[in-house]
């Protein structure tokens, strides 16, 4: 089910604890997913379903989660054990320059 | 999106770590969210349009922070080391607003003629409020989170906006969440009403850090809270690093917690540098360049640019103390002629800044991005061939002087060389002659008989001839605000 999402969308996953923040999302609907089950808004979760083992490797919070091209960025706000996925395909990490603190 | 986000996170995943020490007292990251959550109650009670904080730092600074951001009202932290007519001046510019406030009968109140329309609120019945407001943050695309007041050193104060999407922009791409040890701790010293008292917040609950408030600087003070609460982390602007060396003269301090010392906000000598650098040798040092309207840092020289520059002989990498660094990697920076064009390293020119981060955006003036997203900071300044940039000071600053442009940055470098001047400041005066002429204002070590010819000697023989100061005046100190800040405009008008 392809939906077209905006930044600053809060979602929950319908089979782990897992919350995501939409950062960045192109302007066409996406069937995005976490641990193979439609994602819904957190505010309306209803009851769980069950994770796809394909799709179990997790996420974590505070990581940042992008697709090869980076057309799209999600945050992860609580972890769980699903992994995201959009029309199909796992989402990975976002590899980040670490910085030094300057505040 | 919502910074409230932020604090949600942190809450949730590490709610028992401490997130504020502040006297005697500890607050954790589950009390901090429910205290938000209490400040956000009594926004919406009082029908409030703005969450105003007038009060030196302490816990409710940053509950007031993230609690504008749950009720979807803009945070507006205040200067209150101003006047009473300015404070009140300020206040008539947000009425409707909820204000904390920690004093009894505030003497802004009468100050000026007519109510400023605020309703008030103490720091400890906004603390000590038990109402929770239990609903979800707002999220109105492109809120405003922050609005600050600029420190208003070339005229009026403008309201500078800074948008939720803009500060979560800085922090999702400079710190990592949960990237601080537990036992880690990073004092406070910035007031709240600085940009960077906003990004000290933010980064610290987001990355984990403990902050503990220190409201008013003073080296002896500074140094027994750090050791105290072992501190890790510290962030200092240059006049108070300065202050910091001075007070410790040649004894190294007995910290031995204290891994990061980052500092920024102003002009800060290489020479103070490298005698931190000399008193502290295990501590990693971040010179970070940022401005209130570019949500804080975009440029860090890091610790590793530190000890390279300071070990190197090449003159043109050991110059490099002199720099803020690199542009942040979610940044771009270039330097433009006053024409617009994008100008080559090591040619000299305005500084531009892009980035999400960067908001360019005043109440009455909109947004100064143009439509590419460029802000122009008003800043001088060139970049090396590896991207390090240099500072010039500020566009407003140059000294016209018969038709050539004068910086006074390299002049004020060549006099502070002299091992006798402590401080300097070079600034315009009216001349009949060349219209402007160059002034240099200086304040000697004590002791010194150093004479105004030596000092125009030393920068003929260093610059152009249309660099020496016309006039060289000695003065005991010179104006800064209490953030560091060089107050040029005094310095003119004291020659004038």
């Amino acid at each position: 089910m392809s939906v077209q999402y905006k930044a600053g969308a809060k979602l929950a996953s319908t089979v782990c604890d897992g919350q995501i923040l939409v950062l960045r999302v192109p302007a066409v609907p996406v069937d995005l997913r976490i641990g193979g089950a439609p994602v819904a808004l957190a505010s309306a979760v209803g009851e769980r379903t069950a994770i796809d083992p394909a799709l179990s490797g997790g996420i974590q919070t505070g990581k940042r989660y992008t697709d090869e091209a980076e057309t799209m960025e999600f945050l992860c706000t609580k972890a769980g054990a699903g992994t995201i996925s959009v029309d199909g395909v796992a989402l990975g990490i976002k590899a980040a320059k670490a910085l030094p603190s300057s505040d | 999106m919502n910074l409230f986000t932020l604090l949600e996170m942190a809450a949730d995943a590490m709610g028992d770590r401490i997130a504020i020490s502040h006297g005697e007292h500890d607050m954790t990251y589950a009390e901090l969210l429910i205290a938000a959550r209490r400040a956000a109650a009594q926004v919406h009670a009082a029908g409030a349009t703005r969450l105003a904080y007038l009060a030196v730092n302490g816990p409710a600074a940053p509950v007031a922070l993230f609690g504008a951001a749950l009720a979807g009202v803009p945070y507006v932290p205040i200067n209150y080391r101003l006047t009473d007519a300015e404070i009140a001046a300020l206040l008539a510019r947000i009425p409707g607003a909820l204000l904390v406030n920690d004093v009894e009968t505030p003497g802004w109140a009468s100050a000026n003629d007519g109510d400023p329309g605020v309703t008030l609120v103490s720091v400890m019945a906004f603390i000590g409020e038990t109402l929770l407001y239990a609903g979800d943050a707002p999220d109105n695309d492109r809120s405003i989170a922050v609005e600050l007041f600029t420190s208003g050193t070339t005229g009026a104060p403008k309201a500078a906006i800074l948008r939720h999407d803009n500060l979560m922009a800085y922090i999702l791409g400079s710190v990592d969440f949960m990237g601080a040890d537990e036992d880690d701790a990073a004092i406070v010293t910035v007031p709240p009403y600085h940009v960077a008292g906003i990004s000290a917040v933010l980064s610290s609950v987001y990355a984990g850090r403990r902050m503990v408030q220190l409201p008013a600087f003073d080296p002896g003070d500074w140094l027994m809270l750090a050791a105290r609460h072992r501190i890790s982390n510290a962030f200092l602007v240059p006049t108070m690093l300065q202050r910091l060396v001075e007070h410790l003269g040649k004894t190294p301090p007995d910290l031995p917690a204290l891994r990061a010392l980052a500092y920024g906000g102003g002009r800060m000598p290489p020479a103070i540098v490298e005698r931190a650098m000399e008193l502290l040798p295990r501590v990693d040092f971040t010179n970070a360049y940022g401005l209130t309207e570019t949500s804080s840092t975009i440029a860090l020289l890091d610790p590793a640019d530190h000890r390279a520059a300071r070990a190197a002989s090449d003159p043109a990498l050991r110059a490099r103390l002199g720099s803020v660094g690199r542009a942040l990697p979610m940044v771009d920076i270039a330097i433009r002629d006053e024409a617009g064009a994008v100008l080559p390293p090591g040619e000299a020119g305005l500084v531009f800044v892009r980035g999400d981060q960067v908001a360019g955006e005043y109440h009455g003036l909109g947004s100064l991005l143009d439509s590419e997203g460029w802000f122009p900071t008003r800043d001088r300044g060139w970049m090396d061939d590896a991207g390090y940039l240099f500072l010039d000071g500020r566009a407003d600053d140059v000294i016209v002087r018969g038709g050539e442009n004068i910086s006074p940055g390299e002049i004020e470098a060549v006099l502070s060389d002299h091992p006798d001047v402590r401080d300097v400041a070079v600034v315009a005066m009216p001349d009949e002659q060349w219209g402007e002429a160059v002034a240099a204002v200086v304040v000697l070590a004590p002791g010194s008989t150093v004479t105004e010819a030596a000092l125009q000697a030393l920068v003929r023989d260093r610059l152009r001839s249309s660099r020496v100061p016309a006039l060289v005046r000695f003065v005991e100190a010179l104006p800064y605000n209490e953030t560091g800040k060089l107050l040029r405009r005094v310095v003119r008008d004291q020659l004038a």
